[in-house]
Formats: structure tokens, C-alpha cells, sequence
């Protein structure tokens, strides 16, 4: 069966680990990997598994770009270069999965927005967070059912699964978190709150999801509705379980997650980055699958 | 022990840690009159904010009776000699929030986070010490780690910008010798002009005695909190180690007396229960647990019927940090079902 063919910007944990995972897709094919270090080992782990790869940015793929097919780039570099990365593809008629914070594009949670930005031919389309993508399909959970006035998350990650990136700018998770889980998920207000613990051995990501509902809470209904929202996110994340909730107190909804990983290049207790590659994987692939049945045509954005 | 002579800078937690007993209900007229009566007192440095800092206001944390903002602008302009503090957690406050403060008039930033984790503060130490302000590195939970860790992040947030490191015994664990070789580490490797704090807690009654401990070792800044006001058993009582000061020749600038009287006037009548040393905040210093997980603990004792003690225990166990209010509900419901199940069986 065609496949559509890929690049990934970013030779290191998360595009490597977005790597593995699209060699197992059906409708993905992984060609290309960018990056700027010629020492880098992702770059050279992507040569050994038959990718092209460069060390000399996106400029160094751009003149390939047309003779190899490359109709989807994920990038997972940093904000700052993002926009140039994007608008340097997007000129070419690929469309960027963006894992980085950038955000210049809209935000897709696959089970909620996923279907609605294919229809719009986005071509650009950004991941949010590690801590939006676990929480904001639980706000949304309870917001399809009834109107919530305030949704609260809090994400509690492993020391060892934060890069320097997010370091250097954790207030950038948290006001981009916070405003996507009212925008995205649903509610009128929003918070985010991030705690790095450093336990060891690492603990496994968990997520806990506060809404605070207009009216006394629809419990049968709520319940019903986390539960099929799970299943929904668990056939791209299989390790996106709920441990307890949703408690109801007064009109406080809460549900507790765990999200552990995958384990394929990242260490499984990393559910908050394997759920930034599983979430990208599986929107390319709805793309891809919108791209084969000719249903979508990406076409070159002006410069 | 000769520590005559030596001036130190006492700095009052009772409208910030003093908040998480009051559930953060403290009312804007009940922070003015102690803000007040501090200051006549000579007490020179007050913290004012939510008990979880600048942006606590959550369902994780509580809600408070008003915003750090009102708290902020309805304290400052009483205080004839006495500063205010903030004090802001990245991950829960943001910049935004640190900017707001400096514009109602605070003199002091502190910038908290969990003993291994200074590098998420680079941006607030950054921008703190570029708006003039004093700016405060605030390592929690320093029991955790050995002080060689400590000086290594302690040397980073004072990389960042910070002219005076914590060490922070959150969970009011630490012995003497504990608070002793941490500070006498940071006072021997940190720049000479970077002063030194230690933040107590009085869970296993050590809130006096680790903190002449610090100064000894080279601590100039304490944290005490008027009436013995905080999370778990209370911070260090500000009048009690003031007393202790002066019978030591330590000066603190602290009418002792005056403080006295405020922690018997104005602190005694708003509190809803003592805060005092039973067997859940024992449990907590006795554990190494994060003293403001003690109400919620016993919250879920109410609701799930596991007892506060076994549930902060686990909370040791799972070696949960600061913040982490969540997983007391969590482990609680995660108990409980367990118990049920093995009844079953």
C-alpha cells in the first residue's frame, strides 16, 4: 500500500522516539531526518535505519523536498526556530506537525479536533503540551455533557523526562496548558500547574483533572463519558489509564490518570513525551489517510 | 556557642505559610492588623500571598478569601518600617504574576522549587533581579538530597540572579546537624556577599533550635512566623526564637514583646484549631512529608475513611514533593479501595 512520506526536524529523544513510531505506521513512511549537529547520534541512528539525513538544518533537505515526496514534517526542534522551519516547508506544500510550543498554528487533540482540522486542509497544526495532551480530552469529557466554568490540571512528570527546553521556560507550558484547556477542552477558565518530581526509580506521568461544572454534576453521564473518552485516547496511547475518579464533590469533577509510555526509544515512565509522538503520529496519519483517499490536496502556501 | 553580636533578618511567614492553616481565609482586615502590628513590632521582612505562593488560587490548593493582589495592596501601604515579601513557585506562578507583585510594591521575590529542580527558576530569578528587587533562591524539601546537591543548585539559582539561597525544611524534618552541615556548605562555597535563610518547621519542636543551628553556621535570614502560624505544627515561632536571640545576644531589631502580644491578640483568636504537634504533623517530620499536605490528609481521612497518619505515610513512601495536594485524594481513594477489596476476599 502507498504510504506518505515523512520528515522529522529534531534528531534527538522525541523525534527519534516519533521516528520508531512512524516506521510501524500503515499510512506513514519516515524519509527524511533534519538536524544541525554532525555528531549528532540521532542523525546517524536515522542513516543505519535507511532515512536520508543532514546535519545542515532544514536548508540542507529543502532542495529534496519535491524529488523525494515529502508531503509531512513534524518538527521537534524548539519554538524559536519553528515559525522559519514552517514557512520554509509550507512554501513547498508540506504541511508541519509542530511538537514544539510555537504554537503558530491551531492546536489539535486528536479526539477531539483532530477530524475537524483535516476538513480545513490546516497546514499548519501544533501539538500543545505534554500536560494538554493527557489532561484537555478529560476536560472535554465532561464539558460535551455540561458546562464547565473552570477546569484545573495538574501534571506531575518525572525529573528525568524535562528537558532543558521546558526548563529554561516552564511558564510557557503553563499559560500555553492553561489557555488550550479552556479553548480545546471546553471551559470557561483555565489552569495549569506543572510539579517535577525526582523520585527514583522515575514515577510514571499522572495527570489529575479538576472541572468545576455550572450546575450540580450529570454523574451517570460524566462517568460514561471519561470512560469512552479513554478508550478513544487509548487506541493511540495504550498506556493512558485511569486510576481513580471521576469524584464527584459538589459540583468538583475529578479524575486521576496515569500515562505511561510506550517505551519505544523513550523510557516508558515518559508518558508526557511518548504522548507528544503518539498524538503526532496519529495526526499525521489521519492527514495521510485524507492525503490517499484524495479527499485533501496540500498545496503550496504563498509566500 | 558565641553568637553575640551577630544581626540577622527575621522574616515573618504568618500571612503566607500562616495561610494554609487558615485554609487561606485570612481576611484582608485580619492581614492589615497583624501586617501592623509586625511592623510596630520591628519584625523587617513579611511574606504576603496565598499559602502556595503568587497563583496558588487553585481547587488543588484552595481558594482564597481574596487575591494576592488585593492582599498585596491592602498590606503594603499600612507598614511604616517593615518590607513585603512574595514568594512564587514556577510551574504554579508565572512571570505575570511576579510583574504584578513588583507593581503593587513588594521588596522581595522568593523563587521556590523542589531541592533538585533550581534550573525551572531561571527565568523568574532573572527577571526579579533585573527589576531591582531582592531576590531569594528557596531549595524545598532540603532533607532529600545530601548537601553537596544543595550546593550544586544553590550555585545555580545564584548563577541566575539570586543574592540570598534558602535552605528549606519543608517538611520540618531535619536535625541540627542537618540544617549545620547544609548551611555551613553554602556559606563556604557561595559568593561572600550572597546571603544565606534557612526556613523551619516546628514538627519535631527543632523550629528554634535548627534555626540558631543556621545562624551559627552562617544563616543571616530566618524565617519564623508570628504565633507559631504555618503548615503542619507551624513554622518557627517568630516571638519564641526572637526570645532565644536575645538571651544569646543574636540581634534581630524584634521587640520581643510586641510580638508577643500579637501572636496573643491577633493570631491566637483567628486560628480554627491549635496548631500544635499531634500525631499528623509529628508525622510529617517524623516522615519527611511536605507539611501542607497535612489538612488535606485530613480531608480524606473524613471522606475515605483512611486514617491521615497511614496516608501521609504513603505519601513518604511514594517520595511525593511540594505541590502534590493532588495525590493525597489519589492515594486515599487508592487505599481505601484496596482495603475493600482485601475485606472481600
Amino acid at each position: 500500500m502507498k504510504k506518505i512520506k515523512c520528515a522529522i526536524i529534531g534528531p534527538g529523544n522525541i523525534g527519534t522516539d516519533l521516528l520508531y513510531k512512524l516506521r510501524r505506521s500503515k499510512v506513514l513512511e519516515p524519509v527524511w531526518m533534519v538536524g544541525v549537529d554532525p555528531t549528532s547520534e540521532g542523525l546517524a541512528r536515522a542513516r543505519e535505519l535507511g532515512l536520508k539525513a543532514t546535519d545542515q538544518g532544514v536548508d540542507g533537505m529543502l532542495p529534496h523536498v519535491k524529488a523525494d515526496g515529502v508531503q509531512i514534517a513534524f518538527d521537534a526542534t524548539s519554538a524559536y526556530v519553528h515559525k522559519e522551519n514552517s514557512d520554509k516547508l509550507t512554501r513547498l506544500g508540506v504541511m508541519m506537525i509542530d511538537l514544539t510550543p510555537a504554537a503558530i498554528g491551531p492546536y489539535c487533540v486528536p479526539p477531539i479536533n483532530l477530524k475537524q482540522h483535516a476538513g480545513k486542509r490546516e497546514m499548519n497544526v501544533n501539538m500543545v503540551t505534554c500536560g494538554g495532551q493527557a489532561t484537555i480530552p478529560m476536560v472535554y469529557a465532561v464539558s460535551r455533557v455540561q458546562k464547565v466554568k473552570y477546569a484545573e490540571i495538574v501534571a506531575t512528570v518525572s525529573s528525568r523526562s524535562v528537558g532543558p527546553g521546558t526548563r529554561k521556560n516552564i511558564d510557557e507550558f503553563t499559560r500555553t496548558t492553561a489557555g488550550a484547556v479552556a479553548s480545546i477542552g471546553g471551559a470557561d477558565q483555565g489552569k495549569a500547574i506543572i510539579v517535577i518530581n525526582p523520585a527514583d526509580p522515575p514515577l510514571i506521568m499522572r495527570d489529575t483533572i479538576h472541572c468545576l461544572t455550572a450546575e450540580a454534576p450529570k454523574e451517570a453521564e460524566i462517568e460514561r463519558s471519561v470512560h469512552e473518552m479513554i478508550a478513544e485516547v487509548q487506541k493511540y496511547v495504550p498506556g493512558y489509564r485511569l486510576k481513580n475518579g471521576p469524584v464527584f464533590d459538589g459540583n468538583r469533577v475529578t479524575t486521576f490518570l496515569e500515562v505511561e509510555g510506550l517505551g519505544d526509544f523513550l523510557p516508558k515512565y515518559a508518558g508526557n513525551l511518548d504522548i507528544m509522538t503518539a498524538s503526532a503520529t496519529r495526526t499525521a496519519e489521519m492527514f495521510a489517510e485524507e492525503l490517499l483517499a484524495g479527499r485533501l490536496n496540500l498545496e503550496p502556501v504563498a509566500a | 556557642m558565641n553568637l553575640q553580636g551577630i544581626k540577622i533578618k527575621v522574616h515573618d511567614m504568618s500571612l503566607r505559610d500562616g495561610m494554609h492553616p487558615k485554609r487561606h481565609q485570612i481576611t484582608i482586615e485580619q492581614m492589615r492588623s497583624i501586617a501592623r502590628g509586625l511592623d510596630q513590632a520591628g519584625v523587617p521582612l513579611i511574606e504576603v500571598t496565598h499559602g502556595d505562593g503568587l497563583g496558588g488560587a487553585s481547587v488543588n490548593y484552595g481558594f482564597p478569601a481574596a487575591s494576592d493582589e488585593e492582599y498585596l495592596r491592602a498590606v503594603i501601604p499600612e507598614l511604616k518600617q517593615a518590607k513585603v515579601s512574595a514568594l512564587l513557585l514556577p510551574g504554579i506562578g508565572t512571570v505575570d504574576h511576579l510583574r504584578m507583585a513588583a507593581d503593587c510594591g513588594v521588596h522581595t521575590i522568593r523563587v521556590a522549587t523542589h531541592c533538585t529542580e533550581a534550573d525551572v527558576s531561571e527565568q523568574h530569578i532573572a527577571l526579579s533581579r533585573k527589576m531591582g528587587l531582592d531576590t531569594v533562591g528557596f531549595l524545598m524539601m532540603a532533607h532529600m538530597v545530601e548537601p553537596e546537591k544543595i550546593l550544586e543548585q544553590a550555585l545555580l539559582m545564584e548563577s541566575y540572579g539570586a543574592n540570598c539561597l534558602y535552605v528549606t525544611d519543608s517538611a520540618g524534618y531535619m536535625l541540627p546537624h542537618d540544617v549545620t552541615a547544609r548551611i555551613a556548605l553554602l556559606r563556604d562555597k557561595l559568593k561572600p556577599e550572597t546571603e544565606i535563610g534557612f526556613h523551619g518547621h516546628h514538627n519535631l519542636s527543632m523550629g528554634v533550635a535548627n534555626s540558631i543551628a543556621a545562624v551559627a553556621a552562617g544563616a543571616r535570614r530566618i524565617d519564623g512566623a508570628c504565633g507559631g502560624l504555618g503548615a503542619g505544627a507551624g513554622n518557627t515561632p517568630t516571638e519564641v526564637f526572637v526570645a532565644v536571640c536575645n538571651r544569646m545576644g543574636i540581634e534581630t531589631g524584634v521587640d520581643v514583646f510586641k510580638a508577643s502580644d500579637v501572636a496573643e491578640d491577633l493570631i491566637q483568636p483567628i486560628l480554627d484549631f491549635p496548631i500544635r504537634i499531634d500525631r499528623n504533623s509529628l508525622t510529617l517530620g517524623y516522615a519527611g512529608v511536605y507539611s501542607s499536605f497535612l489538612l488535606f490528609a485530613q480531608r480524606a481521612e473524613k471522606r475515605y475513611g483512611i486514617s491521615a497518619r497511614e496516608i501521609l505515610l504513603e505519601l513518604g513512601r511514594r517520595k511525593m514533593v511540594g505541590g502534590q495536594e493532588d495525590m493525597i485524594e489519589d492515594a486515599a481513594l487508592t487505599m481505601s479501595r484496596e482495603r475493600k477489596a482485601q475485606a472481600a476476599a
